[in-house]
């Protein structure tokens, strides 16, 4: 709406109607002061003269008052019985002139006659005698209903409120709340309104005109002009927030570049027996098109990544891949480094599937195998898209975003792990923490963590974290004493929580609301 | 996860303690089981006149087998508070000394090859014993066995049936018996007919409809005892007032066999008159040499190095304390006498998810709690921060395209197979990922293009106000025979106008920054096709069905000595394109290749 941002409009000088009534008023008020606007202007509408009073009063030339107060008007069926006289009137009219009248009268059939006729009985006006009407008052009738309206054509009020509500009721009459003001002489008072200028000019700098300028008034209640900004979105706001927390803790990012993986990687790597029901197709997005994957071997383009990221060189690495799978077969069939293993006959068709990620686990593990070849303390992280077979609902998409850090270290503990997630966590606000026992296939022990959640005043889990299985790692060809933490959460869940969001599909996907993005606010994990 | 249901009273009755919730959420989170719902105030279901009692429902970890009953989580709990012992589970002769027994027959390799079993003696059943003992079968039918494929369980009442049995595999024509709940006796073939409809039981039939042979067991008699993995017979069926149970259990897995067999029994032979005794079974089974007296109770010999588990937990505790520790968790462990660093474990029957030192360690740290262990902080790391280059690089043109004013969107990936192609109006190109088992048309295959996304977004955003202008920096993939995952990811950029114009020349407009960003020139197509050496992009008239003809643009671009190639293409996208993703305003939209200037 016009006027609602920014200063307040340029007014049309003395041409336009505004122009004319804010010099009409003025010179009014010259002579009438105070003034009552019902009074002075009663053809102008009533939002018209506010505008003109805003404009004037914005300028201290004026000050007012604003009434409000009832008017009662005349419906069309009113004023016409008000101008003609009242229905039973107009039957009494008409029996009178005749003498007497058939009730098969034409002038008698309209629902309007019929009302009349009624009321004209009630008012002993007229008779029926036999299947006619005749007068019985045949000089003159006082029309009250008539008069009252006439009251109320000239006076705009009506005294009695009963009646008032039966006329409302019978839609003779309506009501209307009719602001009026009452006008004075502002302090800064003058018959005509000075010469305004918008804005400051360049042109005015140059002729010197800003020294003796009326500079028309800022609306300081409006918003400025809005900036068509472009925005980042939310969800990659906080993603970003997280990295910078990674990147401060010496965290490499993992190259997780592939939407498709292998069962071998995503599953049997981590230990996931092969019976799992995280296996499912109910719960795991197959791929049919292309049929299978080839056997585990190294990955060109993360190898360039890594290289470049850590002034490795991939192609000095060697790692036999053809044992790594053979070790992981056999701690699944028939245990092996330290394990009894789960002692099920292994289906080599089984890693050959392709899935689409249902975590970038499968990167880490790549990430890992390949640290077999130099081993020593790492630490890697990613944030990146995963995939599970879900049925669609205010929680669960059928992608998302996992967060996930691994730190590969000599001698670490389990307390240890606890202490750089109160560290990790408390750089985004949450805390306390607690951890609670929990299974998953590739790390032991395995920890569910919780945060404090003071808005809601419960504990909230908020991530899972362990170290991963020493017979994953040792099939790897790492050195049985250094140790690695795992830890993941989702991405969506705590924005979701910070931003109080209930429904994820708000958060990622198409239906996000677009005026979500342009106006959600920058994210600071350390403050909200 | 699976979620357990028990008694409320009852558990507290067990567990000799009236717990508030909150002191009992605090144990349970202390062992690492999960109070999911008290529903202690919650209206509750009404059985015949009768509302339930308060039902705690409660969280097991997956591979917890001996908790998925109300006699484990009591059992576990009690031990863990150090209330009882862990139980001492023996095998009982029957008094004659003579033991049952079954012989399995080489058939039964055809479908169903293993078979173990197990004789409970003077049970005292009780209604919530009796219901608990039916919820567990179900409960291991479901979780462990896989939907009774890995192994079913069968339970028959001993007193109506008489040894010695057999388990063979016939043909379904030659099976006859009146199924469970049924008096009327039907063959094999019947009763894959007859169970077609049954909510409960069709979800199994698959698993031996086709054989040419059923799994089957009779007693001496030829009286049927259960056809597995589907249904028992009616005749053994047992009752509350049934006193000796005998349970047959067949499997496709060996080692999930034994350990269905064992939770079982340690379950519920507490209730027999003599406490945790199970009469052993001979099961003769010369083929695939799986004679043996069934089940064994005996605990699984194992070792865990005292310096390990110290070391892991952060800990200096001796081997005597350790072993105390764990005797909470149910393992009895003692220092080694010919090592001084080993300590002795027996893994008890029910710890079937104990596979190696680590599960061992864990259950210390349990017992220590989780929450006390010291939390020094892990030493140093020699990495040296790093971020991945290709998102370095979306960074720089996701940052680029939000400061011209555009504003960035995050669609999904995945979509259908239309709204890739012939929506717009392109031919399958056969280089999309197709997914095997969607659960909706939505998700068919993964994106090739970034466009979808985009006008889905402009579609479900029509209420705001126009132009609309959006982007995305994003992964597709495409198949790649060359690769192990016989796929790449690539990272692409797109944006889009959406607006009572075209906004051909925003979209042109929001390309020549970004490469510019990128120190990418403007060249001619002559320059560039004259002098691989020069360094830039030029765009040419494109002809592609998604956009209105003469309206589209291909973008080259010629890098690092590099021949020219086209990155990607920019356009009015043609009317019929917008009809199809309902956008009745002109709508141009750019897309290329990121990964060119990686």
């Amino acid at each position: 709406m016009t006027g609602t941002r920014g200063p307040v409009p340029v007014m049309a000088q003395a041409n336009g109607p505004s122009g004319d009534l804010n010099l009409e008023l003025l010179h009014k008020l010259e002579t009438q002061d105070p003034l009552q606007t019902q009074d002075a202007f009663p053809h102008i509408s009533q939002a018209e003269i506010k505008g003109v009073l805003d404009r004037l009063s914005s300028r201290l030339m004026v000050t007012y008052t604003t009434h409000d107060s009832e008017l009662v008007a005349l419906t069309k069926e009113g004023q016409q019985i008000c101008d003609e006289g009242s229905h039973e009137f107009k039957v009494w009219d008409v029996v009178r002139k005749s003498g007497r009248l058939s009730l098969k009268d034409p002038a008698l059939a309209t629902p309007q006659a019929k009302i009349g006729q009624g009321n004209a009985f009630k008012l002993k006006w007229i008779k029926k005698d036999g299947d006619s009407l005749v007068p019985i008052v045949t000089d003159s009738v006082t029309d009250a209903t008539q008069q009252l309206l006439q009251e109320v054509n000239d006076h705009k009020t009506m005294s009695d409120p009963k009646l008032l509500k039966d006329f409302i009721k019978r839609k003779l009459v309506t009501t209307q709340k009719v602001i009026t003001y009452t006008v004075q002489k502002g302090p800064k008072w003058a018959k005509e309104i000075p010469v305004e200028a918008k804005d400051l000019t360049a042109d005015m700098l140059q002729d010197g005109s800003w020294k003796t300028a009326t500079f028309k008034p800022y609306n300081f209640n409006a918003l400025g002009e809005p900036q068509n900004a472009g925005a980042l979105h939310p969800l990659n706001k906080v993603r970003e927030e997280f990295r910078k927390i990674f990147f401060n803790m010496e965290f490499i990012e993992m190259p997780t570049a592939r939407f498709v993986d292998s069962g071998f990687w995503n599953f049997d790597a981590l230990y996931v027996p092969q019976q799992h029901p995280a296996r499912d197709l109910q719960d795991t997005f197959y791929v049919s098109d292309p049929a299978e994957a080839g056997p585990p071997g190294p990955d060109p383009s993360a190898d360039v990544a890594l290289d470049a990221m850590t002034n490795t060189n991939s192609t000095k690495i060697k790692l036999d891949y053809e044992k790594y799978y053979a070790n992981v077969r056999a701690v699944h069939q028939d245990g092996a480094f330290g394990s009894i293993g789960y002692r099920y006959p292994y289906n080599d068709a089984e890693p050959r599937r392709l899935v689409l990620r249902t975590h970038t686990t499968a990167v880490s593990a790549y990430c890992l195998h390949r640290l077999a070849a130099n081993p020593g303390p790492v630490r890697y992280f990613s944030i990146d898209r995963v995939f599970r077979n879900e049925t669609v609902d205010a929680t669960h998409l059928a992608e998302f975003h996992q967060i996930e850090g691994v730190i590969a270290d000599y001698g670490l503990t389990l307390g240890g792990l606890q202490a750089f997630l109160q560290l990790f966590f408390d750089k985004i606000g949450v805390s306390p923490l607690r951890f609670k026992p929990a299974y998953n296939p590739y790390t032991e022990p395995s920890m569910e963590v919780f945060g404090f959640h003071k808005g809601l005043n419960k504990w909230v889990e908020i991530g899972n974290s362990g170290m991963f299985r020493p017979e994953m790692l040792l099939s790897m060809g790492l050195p049985a004493d250094l140790r690695v933490y795992g830890f993941g959460l989702s991405l969506e869940r705590p924005t979701m929580i910070k931003y109080g969001v209930n429904n994820i599909r708000e958060l990622l996907g198409h239906k996000v609301d677009l005026s979500f993005i342009e106006n959600n606010a920058a994210v600071r994990l350390d403050k909200d | 996860m699976p979620t357990i249901s028990v008694d409320k009273a009852e558990l507290y009755k067990a567990l000799g303690k009236e717990y508030t919730k909150d002191e009992f959420d605090e144990l349970c989170f202390e062992f690492g089981i999960e109070l999911d719902e008290d529903t202690s105030e919650t209206k509750r279901p009404i059985v015949d006149g009768v509302e339930e009692p308060p039902q705690l429902k409660i969280e097991i970890p997956a591979n917890r087998y001996d908790m998925l009953c109300f006699e484990g989580i009591a059992m576990n709990l009690n031990v863990f508070l150090g209330r009882q012992p862990m139980p001492q589970y023996r095998l009982k002769a029957p008094a004659n000394g003579q033991l049952q027994t079954v012989t399995v027959t080489e058939d039964t390799a055809r479908i169903r090859p293993y078979f173990s079993c197990a004789i409970l003696r003077n049970i005292k059943f009780t209604k919530s014993r009796y219901e608990s003992f039916i919820a567990l079968q179900d409960k291991l039918h479901q979780n462990l066995a896989r939907q009774r494929t890995l192994v079913a369980i069968g339970t028959h009442d001993l007193d109506t049936i008489e040894g010695p049995f057999t388990y063979e595999a016939q043909p379904p024509e030659a099976i006859k018996f009146a199924p469970l709940n049924q008096t009327k006796e039907m063959t094999g073939k019947e009763m894959m007919e007859f169970y077609e409809k049954d909510k409960h039981l069709s979800r199994y039939l698959p698993i031996i409809r086709d054989s040419p042979v059923y799994p089957i067991i009779y007693d001496k008699n030829r009286q049927v005892l259960s056809m597995p993995p589907i249904i028992n017979s009616n005749h053994s069926k047992i009752t509350l007032n049934t006193k000796n149970v005998f349970i047959d259990i067949t499997a496709t897995d060996k080692t999930k066999l034994e350990i269905v067999n064992h939770i079982i029994i340690s379950m519920f032979s507490q209730y027999c008159e003599e406490p945790f005794t199970i009469e052993p079974v001979n099961i003769v089974s010369p083929h695939n040499g799986e004679s043996r007296t069934a089940p064994d109770v005996t605990p699984r010999k194992s070792q865990a190095s005292a310096k390990f588990i110290n070391s892991v937990c952060g800990l200096d505790e001796s081997r005597e304390s350790i072993s105390d520790l764990l005797k909470k968790m149910c393992i009895s462990a003692k220092p080694s006498t010919t090592d001084e660093d080993v300590i002795d474990v027996d893994i008890p029957i029910t710890r079937a998810d104990v596979l190696h030192q680590a599960d061992i360690m864990e259950d210390v740290a349990i017992a220590y709690g989780f929450n006390s262990l010291p939390r020094q902080f892990p030493s140093t790391s020699s990495s040296v921060a790093a971020a991945l280059p290709i998102n370095k690089l979306s960074d720089i043109i996701r940052l680029e395209s939000a400061m011209a004013g555009w504003a960035e969107v995050m669609p999904l990936t995945l979509c259908s197979h239309d709204e890739n192609y012939a929506w717009l109006n392109k031919q399958d190109d056969n280089k999309a990922i197709r997914l095997q088992n969607p659960k909706t048309a939505e998700y068919q295959i993964v994106r090739t293009s970034l466009i979808p996304g985009l006008l889905k977004t402009i579609r479900e955003n029509k209420r705001h106000a126009v132009p609309m202008k959006i982007f995305e920096v994003g992964d597709v993939c495409y198949k790649d025979a060359t690769a192990e995952r016989r796929s790449r990811n690539e990272k692409h950029f797109a944006a889009c106008w959406y607006g009572k114009t075209s906004g051909f020349e925003q979209v042109h407009g929001l390309l020549d920054r970004v490469m510019m960003m990128l120190k990418a020139a403007l060249i001619t197509r002559e320059d560039g096709l004259k002098d691989p050496k020069v360094q830039g992009y030029w765009i040419e008239e494109l002809d592609e069905s998604t956009y209105l003809p003469g309206h589209s643009a291909a973008i080259y671009l010629q890098i690092a000595g590099q021949k020219a190639k086209q990155i990607g293409s920019f356009g009015i996208l043609h009317p019929t394109v917008l009809k199809h993703f309902e956008l009745p305003f002109p709508t141009s939209t750019l897309e290329i290749n990121a990964e060119v200037f990686l």
